[in-house]
């Protein structure tokens, strides 16, 4: 199966010890997702910069993904919280440069959360893409 | 900037990864890029021979980076490094890029999409590898003197194997008295040993032994320094303070026995007493068990008391977990109760009986004491009232076809399991992770059980999640093998990857120190100014400081702005032309 179609291209980062082990299962268990998501890995998701963010939005990924160590970080109890910040924060620099919020997500993936994964990123092209005619709509 | 001459490789993993990635497209693909001397695939790259090539062409092309496009890094980032290494290369100047877990395995269904995107993350990963710079790991030297805070089995048990091996160790304990739960304990299953015994075994042992030095009735104040060296400072009952100068610190501080809520199961009437308790009580009877002066003739025990619950109004701060312990510990009641007077009627209201592995022996023995087995399930648990001078205890028993039981009894042994020790003073010093239970968080639970983030701080025991003794000792016997290993060597050597202030753009505004939670940011003066200046041996390197910075001037080396922003250009640039 090759779809022809575009499909929206998603950057991931990913966490060393938690969420990258859980997107290694996914490929352990043989789990499908769409080959327009890549994934850099980081040490921890309260790390993130806004401008990676920004940046990786205006260079052509339609989407980015944060995939938090939710409350397994063995570095930081208020590792949520603090990803949360980094959200906003780069929610804000988005708005102040005309990209819709809607294009960053973030979800806790656990070191075996591979199907969530999986789902998550069905999900979030599913909404990139409607993003996306609604954003020609407008046009 | 100045050309690089990496060296970058192509894994097939057996078919693993070639049998749905064109790999020999994905080496042509980047084999021209300015910065890419060499670029050829290997069938298992990590194979010795694979490994002995890539070394004879690294020094023979001077190679000055090294990308490998393999499995997950999980399995060889460590093999990999120690192969640059021998090839004279620096271990920070080689990048993996995951084509296997992240690629080959989850595009199986599209080989010229899963190729294309092959491509991608290896130019991002070509992208880093450019940018890295030779580092070297931090080495510190190790004191050979270890604290044990908690004198529990598990410490005990600890300090004693470490003290054989050389090493002076100093004991914490916050009681008056060494031993833990094991002094309260009684006979325990399933070899029947007096845990009082067990406890004075290992204190006279302690006590004879030059190379310990046990405080009781102490607690630590404070904490400073860094793995190899630190200094712990800790009051002792006579309120007189001591700096102690450790290379490490093994936290054995046990659990505390989960107090039932007023009402709960009817904690609070007479009569309703937890297994602590009622082993006390067995052991302390003459022959017959009697409460209140008159001899009990019925017993009933609820399980699963506190542990196991479900998180809803009543019960916010849910115990979710399994005790571990409890199971075996009520059934081994069980059987010295049903051996102290067979004629004495005993109820077991059980969800599961967990007494796994050995055992499992310790139930089929507490069944032929005389125990009697009744199953409830969590939505219809068991009522205990008091009527008419005696408690009843009705039960659900789905055993007989959920048939309601009433069952009269003269005690109700709440089977309680463990819960986190409160050791709220202790935590803001030592920073260790708690888990969602909030016990300790190991690093990993299979393959770092007793390390902590906080590098030089082990967790052992019960401290750490719910444990039956012989598993409190297994995993303190573990922190002893972590200890001696890391003191006995003499020096550690730490990663690099930690961060790194800049300072021409760091105009000190304490950000960063409020934002590290381990203490390692500091203000120094630097020329004219003050900046922050990070204390790498007590960096851990997430990052938590960077995104906080008002002048971007933290980064942390291996996950530098530069780099990540050139693996985002990398990455997407062949999105939009595919192969």
């Amino acid at each position: 199966m090759k779809s022809k179609e575009p499909e929206p291209k998603i950057l991931v980062f990913s966490t060393n010890s938690i969420s990258d082990p859980g997107i290694d299962l996914a490929g352990g268990a043989h789990l499908h997702y769409s080959t327009a998501v890549q994934v850099i890995p980081l040490p921890c998701s309260s790390g993130v910069k806004p401008s990676w963010i920004v940046h990786a939005l205006q260079q052509g990924f339609d989407g980015v993904f944060i995939a938090g160590c939710g409350g397994d970080c063995a570095f930081l109890s208020d590792c949520t919280p603090r990803t949360s910040a980094v959200i906003k924060k780069a929610q804000d620099m988005m708005k102040e440069n005309g990209i819709s919020p809607k294009r960053l997500k973030m979800s806790g993936i656990c070191s075996v959360c591979a199907d969530n994964f999986v789902g998550h990123m069905n999900n979030f092209q599913n909404e990139l893409r409607k993003l996306e005619a609604d954003e020609n709509k407008q046009d | 900037m100045k050309q690089r001459r990496i060296g970058v490789y192509i894994c097939h993993c057996g078919g693993n990864i070639s049998d749905y990635v064109n790999v020999q497209e994905v080496a042509d693909a980047v084999k021209n890029d300015p910065n890419v001397a060499i670029s050829r695939t290997h069938t298992f790259a990590c194979s010795d021979a694979s490994q002995q090539e890539m070394i004879d062409e690294i020094r023979e092309q001077n190679l000055d980076g090294l990308v490998i496009a393999s499995c997950s890094p999980k399995l060889h980032v460590f093999t990999f490094r120690g192969m640059a290494e021998r090839a004279d290369l620096n271990q920070y100047q080689y990048v993996h890029v995951n084509l296997r877990e992240q690629c080959s395995w989850v595009h199986g269904n599209d080989k010229a999409g899963a190729t294309a995107k092959g491509i991608n993350i290896l130019r991002a990963g070509i992208a880093k590898c450019a940018l890295t710079k030779p580092l070297t790991a931090i080495r510190v030297d190790t004191k050979p003197r270890v604290l044990i805070i908690g004198a529990g089995v598990a410490g005990m048990r600890a300090a004693i194997l470490l003290a054989d091996m050389g090493l002076s160790v100093f004991m914490v304990e916050k009681e008056k008295e060494a031993g833990g739960w094991a002094l309260h304990a009684g006979n325990m299953g399933p070899e029947n040993q007096n845990g009082t015994d067990i406890a004075a075994g290992l204190l006279k042992r302690i006590q004879a032994h030059e190379n310990i030095m046990l405080y009781t009735g102490a607690e630590v104040t404070g904490k400073s320094g860094s793995i190899g060296d630190f200094t712990v400072m800790a009051r002792l009952d006579n309120n007189e303070e001591v700096s102690l100068n450790v290379g490490a610190i093994v936290v054995t501080t046990g659990f505390s026995p989960y107090e039932p809520k007023e009402g709960e199961y009817g904690w609070g009437i007479p009569g309703v007493v937890s297994l602590l308790d009622f082993r006390r009580m067995v052991e302390q009877s003459n022959g017959k068990l009697q409460h209140n002066g008159k001899p009990v003739r019925t017993v009933s025990f609820i399980y699963c008391v506190g542990s196991r619950q479900k998180k809803k109004k009543d019960c916010p701060d849910a115990n979710t977990y399994c005790s571990r312990y409890c199971c075996s510990a009520a059934t081994h009641t069980a059987s010295q109760l049903g051996k102290l007077d067979p004629s004495v009627r005993q109820y077991h209201l059980f969800r599961d009986v967990r007494t796994y592995g050995a055992l499992e022996t310790v139930y089929e023995e507490s069944r032929r004491d005389g125990a009697i087995f009744l199953k409830w399930e969590p939505k219809n648990p068991p009522v205990v009232e008091q009527k008419g001078g005696q408690l009843s205890v009705t039960v659900k028993d789905t055993l007989s076809g959920g048939d309601e039981l009433e069952i009269g009894s003269d005690l109700v042994v709440l089977v309680n399991g463990m819960e986190p020790r409160e050791n709220d003073a202790l935590n803001d010093i030592l920073k260790i992770p708690e888990s969602k239970d909030g016990f300790y968080n190991e690093i990993h639970i299979k393959l770092r059980p007793v390390e902590t983030v906080i590098d030089g701080v082990f967790i052992a025991g019960a401290s750490q999640g719910p444990k039956t003794l012989a598993e409190s000792v297994a995993s303190s016997l573990a922190a002893v093998a972590k200890t001696g290993g890391l003191l006995k060597k003499g020096y550690v050597d730490l990663e690099p990857l930690v961060a790194k202030v800049n300072t021409d753009k760091c105009l000190w505004c304490d950000e960063c120190l409020k934002a590290c939670p381990y203490g390692a940011i500091e203000k120094i003066n630097f020329g004219e100014k003050e900046v922050a200046f990070v204390i790498e041996a007590m960096c851990k390197g997430e990052g938590g400081c960077v995104p906080v910075c008002p002048h971007d001037a933290i980064e942390i080396e291996g996950y530098r702005d530069d780099q990540i922003c050139a693996m985002i250009d990398a990455s997407i640039k062949e999105l939009e032309t595919p192969a």
